[in-house]
């Protein structure tokens, strides 16, 4: 799929929370066909302090209204200046960038498996999975109630199971902990979300005999392959989250 | 029309503006955004005779300005780039270069025999400059007994075109700069990155797994033209300058101080058509002021 660099526009701005915030973009050209897992490399400004561009996920896509929607998190000052843009302003991105998650098989019982901001990926691939015939079910997990974002999203396409750490709302605990993992038996796991979270989820995954893929998040420049700054040691030696990722099979990562 | 054309040695570029190693992959990484045939060349990503797995991760640290990286020229080895990436790279109509390394003399020149087989590729870079090896790299680049040393072997071994890179991270630039023109370099470029370290205060941890790292981009422009500058006036071979050139200004600003050729890195993290924009950037430049070639612009500053 040939990546271009395009402006676009916000078309809205909305904040889910003090820290985290869903940018709707349009552009004046029709949107290639783009897969769940992909990603943007959006340049903040180009002041001294953001320099370089921030891969960002997709988090949603409507081909219709020729939108995408990215779900981003404060971290830094990067994404606090993204935070900061109204609807009407510019932002130049370079996309589609990096593979996907892979469809699964035939009858396969599915699950998505979010934690935090790491919940981006999955709506898109929710959505898709959805409308390729498959019925997945999804567990989130936040640290509390107050974290929670994206819940009615996730509802309207599918039945959630969402957990907290401090149990003010949902199961308590991790999402290891969730009751659906001991009571029901998936053929495929999709997982997006902090590394300690992807890494429980890769061992109960390796554990149960269960395909699972994990989205990656790694530091990177330019997101087409040509630093090498952003790589993840795999069985294959150090391969590109940018190009080869984001989305890993977890039996290649030596985690 | 105005002429951008540029020669070091008996090689003829198109125009003066060519990609850094490392910053463009191995070209094909660009084919979607930029038409390879408008840049004078390309110069590939550090390759060495063994494959290579670099350094740990993380590799990169945003400074202001800038970048740190410390990659560690990962590359596949020169088996691999024979069979799979020369192929590819030799139907490009441009001047394809390759930056060689090494940990000891003898990789250099046996890197050098090879590649000079190859009859697409018209030149090599040597690079005694890289600050993120443990062995060889900047290590050669930084003493002027061993840099004199695997000049003189690899100019023996290959016949075609030699540019030397440069290393920032000497008390004085000029000095290698000689040293390469004595030992019969057709050119030489600068800079390489500028040995830096970024520490995160949350945890405490350098930035980069290997706690120091090569400092690119804007921040280190002023100081890599001093270094064209200098350079540019202590030897007669073609100076080919690099450091944080964003803009088609920022290559003109080198020009002037006497580079014949520039090479754009990281801005092409940022903008990977902006190589291109740079070349249309220059020959603006030169019809706005009624010049007609590139040659009105190297080194003329005026003082």
């Amino acid at each position: 799929m040939a990546k271009r660099i395009e402006d676009f526009t916000v078309k809205e701005n909305r904040s889910l929370n003090k820290e985290i915030f869903v940018l709707e973009l349009t552009s004046n050209s029709d949107l290639p066909e783009l897969k769940p897992g992909q990603f943007v490399q959006a340049k903040v400004d180009g002041s001294p302090e953001t320099f370089l561009r921030r891969p960002l996920s997709i988090h949603d896509v409507d081909y219709e209204k020729n939108t995408i929607k990215l779900l981003v998190q404060i971290a830094g000052k990067g994404t606090e200046t993204l935070s900061k843009l109204r609807t009407g302003a510019v932002l130049n991105m370079i996309y589609p960038l990096g593979n996907s998650f892979s469809l699964p098989g035939e009858n396969e019982k599915i699950l998505l498996v979010g934690g935090g901001c790491g919940v981006a990926p999955l709506l898109f691939l929710g959505k898709y999975l959805n409308s390729n015939g498959y019925n997945p079910e999804v567990l989130l997990g936040f640290r509390n109630s107050d974290r929670i974002i994206e819940y009615e999203e996730y509802l309207r396409l599918a039945t959630v199971h969402l957990t907290t750490e401090d149990g003010s709302k949902g199961d308590k605990g991790f999402v290891t902990d969730n009751p659906i993992l001991k009571n029901t038996h998936f053929d495929r796991i999709f997982c997006c979300g902090p590394q300690a979270m992807m890494k429980a989820i890769a061992r109960y995954s390796l554990k149960n005999n269960i395909v699972c893929e994990v989205s990656l998040e790694n530091l990177m420049a330019c997101g087409i392959g040509a630093c090498l700054c952003c790589v993840v040691d795999t069985v294959k030696g150090h391969l590109c989250t940018c190009i080869d990722g984001p989305v890993f099979n977890i039996k290649e990562l030596k985690w | 029309m105005v002429n951008l054309g540029i020669s070091i040695g008996n090689l003829k570029f198109r125009n003066p503006v060519l990609t850094a190693s490392g910053t463009f992959g191995y070209g094909s990484e660009f084919d979607d955004f930029v038409d390879i045939s408008r840049l004078g060349g390309i110069v590939l990503k550090g390759s060495t005779i063994e494959p290579r797995e670099g350094n740990p991760y993380p590799r990169m640290a945003e400074t202001p300005s800038g970048m740190l990286n410390s990659v560690g020229l990962q590359n596949k080895g020169i088996d691999y780039f024979e069979n799979n990436i020369y192929p590819k790279v030799a139907e490009y109509d441009t001047n394809v270069i390759v930056n060689i390394n090494g940990s000891y003399i003898e990789d250099y020149v046996a890197l050098a025999k090879r590649i000079d087989k190859l009859a697409r590729i018209p030149a090599v870079e040597l690079n005694i400059s890289c600050p993120n090896v443990k062995m060889g790299g900047m290590a050669f680049g930084t003493n002027p007994d061993t840099a004199s040393e695997v000049i003189r072997a690899v100019r023996d071994a290959y016949s075609k075109v030699l540019i030397v890179k440069l290393s920032p991270n000497v008390t004085d630039i000029t000095e290698f700069a000689k040293i390469a023109e004595d030992e019969k370099a057709d050119s030489v470029s600068l800079i390489n990155t500028l040995l830096g370290m970024a520490i995160d205060v949350r945890t405490m941890k350098p930035s980069l797994s290997t706690i120091t790292g090569g400092l690119s981009g804007p921040a280190i422009k002023p100081i890599a033209l001093r270094m064209v500058w200098q350079v540019a006036n202590a030897v007669k071979i073609p100076v080919i300058g690099i450091g944080g050139i964003m803009t088609a200004d920022d290559a003109i600003e080198f020009l002037l101080a006497g580079a014949a050729a520039i090479q754009v890195g990281t801005a092409s993290f940022i903008d990977p058509q902006i190589s291109v924009k740079i070349v249309d950037g220059i020959e603006r430049y030169l019809t706005d002021r009624g010049l007609s070639d590139i040659k009105d612009l190297t080194g003329k500053l005026l003082i």
